[in-house]
C-alpha cells in the first residue's frame, strides 16, 4: 500500500503532516492532516470543499512543495473536454510526419518482391505511426507519468460538465488513462489526488463516494492568527490579535461576501505599510476595500465599523 | 467485535438517512485499521472524512459520534468483552448481576448492560413505542427471573431477614430497570429516532394532500424540501449541448485549417437546450387550493433549477401572482393569495379570458403551460376555445386535476370538455404525485 521508495515516505504520520506542511507555510490542523494521511494509506482522492479563499487550492500546492514533487493543476471550467485534460493526439504532427516520410518509403519498400512483402515490411513500421510521439500530454496524464509520484489538483470540479466528471471516474479509481490509439497508461506511482469545490452544483454520487471528504471552513481565531504570522512575520503580536478578532467580527456580520484568508493576509500586509500599530476606526474605514469586495458590503460595514473595532480591540479571552 | 462496533456506527448513520454504500463501508474499516480506536477526536475526523458526504451529513455525523462512542466509551477494550461473551452463559447472569448491582462497580455494570443490549437486538429497535418492549427483552437477558425467583424465596422465608433481601432484591429489579430503558432509549436516540421520521415522511407523501392535519403542514414543508432538493440535483446540468448529428462544415474547417484543410477533427451543430419555463394557472378556491400551495411550494423551491416561473391565481378572475411569491416569504404570501383571490366563486371561462387578454405573451413554444384545478366552474361557458389555443402556443399542456377521473364531467365539472386539449391530464392527490409531475415536465426539457 505505501511505497517507501518515493516521495511519499516522509508521509509517516499524522503529525509528521502536520509538521511538514508547516515547513512550508501552510498552517494545518488535524482534520486536514488526517485526511491526507488517509488520502495516502487508502490511495484515494480528497474532495475539499468550503467559502472561497480559505486555502483549499493552496493545501494542493503546499504538498507539493512539502513532498517535493511537481504539481499538476487542472483548473475546471464549463465545457472542458479530455482534449485539455487529459491528452490532445497531434494529428498535425502525424500528417507531416507521414508526407515526409513519404519519400522514403520507396527506400524503406526496396527489395521486398511482390505486395505480400512490401505489406510485412510496412507492418513493421506502423508503431511509428501509433506512438507517444504523437501524443500531447494534458495535466491528468502528465500526473500519471511522473516518476517520483505527483500532487495532482483537480480545481473548481463543480464548475466541469457532467460527462467530465464521468470521465474522471477511471483516473480517480484506477489511477489509469485509457488512450484509444495507444491503450491504457497505468500511473507509475499514484499521484496524491486532490479535487476542490465550492458547491456551484451539487457533485455526481459516483465520484462522491470514490473520494475522501474534507470541508475547510474559516479558520478559528488562533489558526488564522498563525497563518497571518506566517505569512506577513513583521507585523506585530499587538496588532496581529487585534486585525484577526476584526475579521473574525466582520465574518459574522451579514454580508455578500465573507472576508477570506488571503483578504486578511492582504490586509496584514496593507496595514504594516500604513506603519500601524494599533487598530483605529480611521485607519480600518481607509483600508477596508482590501478586506470587502462589494460595495454594499463596505457600506453595510462601514455602519458597524466602531462597534467591531471596540471590541476586537479587547483583550483575548484565553483560547477563545 | 471491532467490526461490530463500526458496522453499528454504520447502520445508525444508514438510519439517519445518511447514504453510505458497501464500498464507503469496507474504505471505513481500512480507515480505521489504519488510524486505530486509540484517539477519540482521530476517530472522529477519519469517519468523517470517509463516511459524511455533505455539510448536513457532517452535521449528521457528528452527532450520532457522539451519541453512539459516548455510548461506547465505557465499555472494555472489544477483545476483553469478546472473551467474557464467551465463557458466560445468560443462565448464571442473574447472580452475577445480584453481585454487579451490590458491589456497584459501574464498569462491570455498564458492560452486562452492554452485552445485554447487544443479546436482546436491540439495534433493530425503530420506533419510540418499541422502547418498553425492547427493556423487557433486555431485563429477560439479564436474568429478570432468577433473580424475582430469588424474591419470591426471600418472601416465602417470613423472617424479617427474609423480608429485608426482598425488599433489596425489588430495589435493586427497579435500580436495573431503569438502567436497562436508559440503555434502550439511547439505542433509540442512535438507531431509531432517525429511521421514524424517514418513515412518518414517507407515509406524509403518500397521503392525500386534502387529507392532511394542520400540524402535519410544518413536517410537509420539510418534505417538499427534500423532493425540491431531488429534482434539483437530477435536472440542474441542463447547460450541457445536446448532438444533434449535423456537420457543422464551418467550424470543421477553421478547426482543420492548420491541418492543411484536412478535416481530421469534425465538429458537429449543437444546440443548447431549452431553459424550463412554466406558466402555472391555479384555481385557488376551496377545495384546490391545498393542492395549489404544495405544488407551488415545491415549485418556487426549485428556483435553481427553474428560474423562468410564472404563476397565476384565479377563482372568478385571473391575477398574476409571481411577485408575490418570489418577494415575500412563502406561507404569508400564499395565505394572502388564498383570501383574496380565492373568494369569489369559480369561473374558468373568466379566468381564461383573463389570461388571453392581459397575459398571453407569457405564453411561447418553450412554456410548459401547468393548469391546476378541478374544472368545476359553476356552469359557466369554460372557454374551451381559449384552453385550445393556448394549448396550441405552448410547448406542452398540463392538467393537475385533484378530482379522480371517476368525477370528471359530473356536476359543473368540465373536466371532459378540456381533456382533449391537455397533452397530459394527471390526477394529483399526494405529495409524490406532485413530484412525478413535476419531474416528468423537468424531463421534457433535457
Amino acid at each position: 500500500m505505501t511505497q517507501s521508495n518515493t516521495s511519499y515516505a516522509s508521509l509517516t504520520s499524522i503529525e509528521a503532516i502536520t509538521a511538514g506542511l508547516g515547513s512550508v507555510g501552510y498552517i494545518s490542523t488535524q482534520e486536514i492532516s488526517t485526511a491526507i494521511y488517509l488520502a495516502h494509506n487508502l490511495r484515494k482522492p480528497i474532495l475539499i470543499e468550503g467559502p472561497a479563499g480559505v486555502g483549499k487550492t493552496d493545501l494542493a500546492a503546499s504538498m507539493a512543495r512539502f513532498l517535493d514533487v511537481p504539481l499538476n493543476r487542472l483548473q475546471c471550467y464549463e465545457g472542458l473536454d479530455e482534449g485539455k485534460a487529459l491528452y490532445e493526439w497531434k494529428y498535425g504532427k502525424q500528417l507531416l510526419y507521414t508526407q515526409l516520410l513519404k519519400e522514403k518509403l520507396g527506400e524503406v519498400l526496396e527489395g521486398a518482391t511482390g505486395l505480400d512483402a512490401a505489406f510485412q515490411k510496412l507492418t513493421s513500421f506502423e508503431d511509428l505511426f501509433f506512438s507517444e510521439t504523437f501524443l500531447e500530454p494534458r495535466p491528468l496524464l502528465t500526473a500519471m507519468q511522473q516518476d517520483q509520484g505527483s500532487v495532482l489538483l483537480i480545481d473548481e470540479i463543480d464548475k466541469s460538465d457532467e460527462q467530465f466528471e464521468a470521465y474522471l471516474l477511471e483516473v480517480l479509481s484506477d489511477y489509469q488513462v485509457t488512450v484509444p490509439e495507444i491503450g491504457t497508461i497505468h500511473a507509475k506511482v499514484p499521484p496524491l489526488v486532490i479535487l476542490t469545490s465550492n458547491n456551484i452544483r451539487e457533485l455526481g454520487d459516483a465520484l462522491k463516494r470514490r473520494c475522501l471528504h474534507l470541508h475547510i471552513d474559516f479558520p478559528e481565531p488562533a489558526r488564522e492568527r498563525a497563518i497571518v504570522r506566517a505569512r506577513v512575520p513583521d507585523v506585530s503580536e499587538t496588532l496581529l490579535t487585534q486585525l484577526v478578532a476584526f475579521v473574525q467580527g466582520v465574518r459574522e456580520l451579514d454580508i455578500r461576501k465573507r472576508p477570506s484568508i488571503s483578504e486578511t493576509v492582504d490586509w496584514a500586509r496593507t496595514l504594516l505599510l500604513m506603519h500601524a500599530n494599533d487598530l483605529d476606526e480611521e485607519m480600518v474605514r481607509a483600508t477596508l476595500n482590501v478586506l470587502l469586495k462589494h460595495e454594499s458590503d463596505i457600506q453595510g460595514v462601514d455602519r458597524e465599523i466602531a462597534g467591531v473595532v471596540r471590541e476586537s480591540l479587547k483583550p483575548e479571552r484565553p483560547h477563545g | 467485535m471491532a467490526e461490530q462496533v463500526l458496522t453499528d456506527f454504520i447502520r445508525a448513520l444508514r438510519s439517519a438517512d445518511v447514504r453510505v454504500s458497501t464500498g464507503e463501508a469496507i474504505d471505513a474499516a481500512r480507515a480505521v485499521s489504519v488510524i486505530g480506536y486509540d484517539d477519540r477526536q482521530q476517530l472522529a475526523d477519519t469517519l468523517r472524512c470517509v463516511l459524511a458526504k455533505s455539510p448536513d451529513e457532517k452535521v449528521t455525523h457528528d452527532r450520532l459520534f457522539e451519541l453512539y462512542f459516548s455510548r461506547q466509551k465505557t465499555t472494555p477494550p472489544p477483545e476483553q468483552n469478546q472473551a467474557q461473551t464467551d465463557d458466560e452463559s445468560n443462565g448464571q447472569s442473574a447472580d452475577d448481576l445480584l453481585d454487579l448491582i451490590e458491589s456497584g462497580d459501574e464498569t462491570q455494570i455498564s458492560v452486562a448492560m452492554e452485552r445485554a443490549g447487544q443479546e436482546a437486538q436491540i439495534a433493530d429497535i425503530r420506533f419510540s413505542t418499541q422502547i418498553s418492549y425492547y427493556t423487557q427483552q433486555m431485563m429477560k437477558v439479564l436474568g429478570l427471573e432468577r433473580l424475582e425467583s430469588n424474591m419470591m424465596d426471600a418472601f416465602r422465608e417470613r423472617t424479617p431477614a427474609g423480608e429485608g433481601r426482598a425488599e433489596e432484591l425489588i430495589e435493586a429489579r427497579k435500580d436495573m430497570f431503569l438502567r436497562a430503558r436508559e440503555h434502550v432509549k439511547q439505542a433509540f436516540d442512535t438507531y431509531g429516532a432517525g429511521a421514524t421520521e424517514l418513515f412518518r415522511e414517507e407515509i406524509l407523501s403518500d397521503k392525500r394532500i386534502t387529507q392532511l392535519d394542520r400540524r402535519d403542514l410544518a413536517r410537509m414543508r420539510a418534505i417538499v424540501d427534500k423532493m425540491a432538493k431531488r429534482l434539483a440535483i437530477k435536472h440542474s446540468r441542463r447547460t450541457s449541448r445536446r448532438n444533434r448529428g449535423k456537420l457543422d462544415v464551418r467550424k470543421t474547417l477553421r478547426a482543420n485549417a492548420g491541418l492543411d484543410g484536412v478535416p481530421f477533427d469534425l465538429k458537429w451543430k449543437q444546440t443548447r437546450k431549452d431553459r424550463p419555463k412554466l406558466v402555472v394557472v391555479c384555481d385557488v378556491s376551496g377545495s384546490v387550493a391545498q393542492v395549489v400551495r404544495f405544488f407551488l411550494m415545491l415549485v418556487y423551491s426549485l428556483n435553481d433549477v427553474i428560474d423562468d416561473i410564472e404563476a397565476f391565481a384565479f377563482s372568478g378572475r385571473l391575477q398574476n401572482v409571481g411577485d408575490i411569491l418570489e418577494q415575500e416569504d412563502f406561507t404569508p404570501a400564499m395565505d394572502r393569495i388564498i383570501n383574496t383571490v380565492g373568494m369569489s366563486s369559480t369561473d374558468y371561462g373568466q379566468s381564461l379570458s383573463d389570461l388571453q387578454t392581459d397575459h398571453w405573451n407569457v405564453l411561447d413554444r418553450r412554456t410548459t403551460l401547468i393548469v391546476l384545478g378541478d374544472g368545476r366552474s359553476n356552469y359557466g361557458d369554460p372557454r374551451v376555445d381559449i384552453f385550445r389555443d393556448a394549448a396550441s402556443r405552448t410547448k406542452r399542456t398540463l392538467w393537475l386535476c385533484p378530482e379522480s377521473p371517476s368525477q370528471w364531467g359530473t356536476g359543473d365539472s368540465e373536466m371532459l370538455r378540456y381533456q382533449p386539449h391537455c397533452g397530459r391530464l394527471v390526477h394529483v392527490a399526494t405529495l409524490k404525485d406532485l413530484e412525478r409531475v413535476l419531474d416528468e415536465v423537468l424531463a421534457s426539457y433535457t
